[in-house]
């Protein structure tokens, strides 16, 4: 304001110099005049005018920047971080829920694995234990009848072989009588008997 | 001005007084002044547009809003730490400015806000007051450490403080007169050569073949100043963070 007046003053003044032409249009004739003298972009008299104008514009953005458009776009920035941060962890637990689902899944599956092996080892085991059980069983039962057969083929045996000298002795007697006309029993058992120890 | 077919380089910066509030005496609307509200305007209209919809899967202008955002942000956050977010909307409200009061001086007949010496000086003096003030504020009579470096001996004090005193107050004026001279100077330099376009132009037919090399330079220099307009707009930020850290962290 303080470089404004005096630049008033002179703007006035050459005015007031032209004012008898009377005419306003001389005043923008004046400040061409000016003009072709001072380099407008040093021109002190146009520091006022700017001035305030750049104080009302600047503060206007500056409020209108502060208090509408950056709130509203770092919101909306804010809104998008947060959205894909959400979106981000929500994948995040669907993806460890996945891993604790294929995780349960396989212990599932391994002790299934398991179960199975183990029954059909028990299932294995009592299968082998009912035939090794059913075998002895048999083999018990063929060598019984084994032992019984050779003991009543001994015992034919046996008494197949007493009944030998009985045989031989009628028959030796059969014979001597035939022979002699004569022979006891007793002494043709007597001679088998020798006989037969011979 | 006169003679239209004078080429006068300095003319697109002349002032015109489109209307006065109060009457003649009253402060003037210029070209300048509009150029500043539509600035502003465009920017708050396109921030606030593009937004409207808050939609979480964005359109290309909102995805245009947000990068402007982050960028800020980052470069904010970048040279300041998340402290110097408390000025985000400030060094936000700045690269804008500077960013669309540059782009609209690439349109032409548009008037180019920061050309005159006044816009950027008053933009860095208030990055300044901003920075003194909250500095003060904050660190109290700790942020005068920042002319004094650490782990500097005592006897080289002398030399040291007055440099670093010098450095800090010579920075609004680097900060402004670089903003302002870069445009002033890219837009000299394209209406010198969109004159010799012209000039040569009228010689005939040795002079329309002579005008293809100044247009040629034209083209290359409108590609030229496009990258300088964001360029300074991204310098005049980066700049005002840094001092903005400087502020926060005065013991450097």
């Amino acid at each position: 304001m303080a470089t404004e007046t005096p630049v008033m003053l002179v703007a006035q003044a050459a005015v007031d110099a032209s004012a008898e032409g009377g005419a306003v249009h001389a005043t923008t004739e004046a400040h061409g005049g000016e003009h072709s003298e001072v380099f407008p972009p040093f021109d002190p008299s146009s520091f006022g005018t700017q001035l305030i104008w750049l104080a009302i514009t600047f503060a206007i953005l500056y409020f209108a920047m502060s208090k509408l458009a950056l709130p509203r776009i770092g919101s909306i920035l804010e809104d998008r971080k947060s959205r894909i941060d959400g979106d981000l962890s929500a994948a995040d637990g669907a993806r460890q829920k996945t891993d604790a689902a294929i995780a349960a899944y396989e212990a599932a599956h391994a002790a299934a694995r398991a179960k199975s092996h183990s029954i059909a080892e028990e299932t294995r085991n009592a299968i082998k234990a009912d035939i090794d059980g059913k075998r002895k069983a048999v083999e018990a039962d063929l060598s019984k009848k084994v032992a019984d057969a050779e003991a009543s083929i001994q015992a034919t045996k046996t008494e197949a072989l007493g009944h030998v000298s009985e045989i031989a002795a009628d028959t030796v007697q059969a014979l001597v009588t035939q022979l002699t006309g004569s022979a006891s029993a007793d002494e043709a058992r007597n001679a088998v008997a020798t006989a037969a120890k011979e | 001005m006169a003679d239209p077919n004078k080429v006068d380089p300095i003319h697109q910066f002349g002032l015109t007084n489109i209307f006065s509030l109060g009457g003649e005496g009253g402060f003037a609307f210029t070209n300048s002044a509009l150029f500043m509200v539509l600035t502003v305007g465009l920017i708050v209209i396109f921030l606030l547009g593009s937004t409207a919809g808050r939609r979480l899967v964005p359109g290309r202008a909102q995805v245009v809003s947000e990068l402007l955002y982050d960028f800020v942000a980052n470069m904010v956050k970048g040279a300041a730490g998340s402290e110097g977010m408390k000025f985000f909307p400030f060094v936000f409200s700045l690269f804008m400015f500077v960013l669309m009061a540059n782009m609209f001086g690439m349109i032409p007949f548009f008037f180019t806000t920061t050309s005159h010496i006044i816009v950027p000086a008053a933009l860095a003096i208030l990055v300044f007051v901003v920075v003194i003030g909250y500095g003060l504020y904050r660190n109290g009579f700790k942020f005068f450490k920042l002319f004094v470096p650490a782990g500097v001996p005592g006897y080289v004090l002398p030399i040291v403080v007055p440099i670093e005193v010098v450095s800090f107050l010579s920075r609004p004026i680097s900060l402004s007169v670089r903003l302002f001279a870069n445009i002033l100077a890219g837009h000299i330099t394209l209406k010198v050569f969109a004159g010799f376009i012209y000039s040569l132009g009228s010689l005939g037919v040795l002079g329309f073949l002579g005008a293809s090399l100044p247009l040629i330079m034209t083209v290359a220099i409108t590609a030229l100043e496009f990258l300088v307009a964001a360029l300074q707009a991204y310098v005049f930020a980066v700049l005002t963070s840094m001092y903005i850290n400087d502020a926060i962290h005065p013991s450097h």
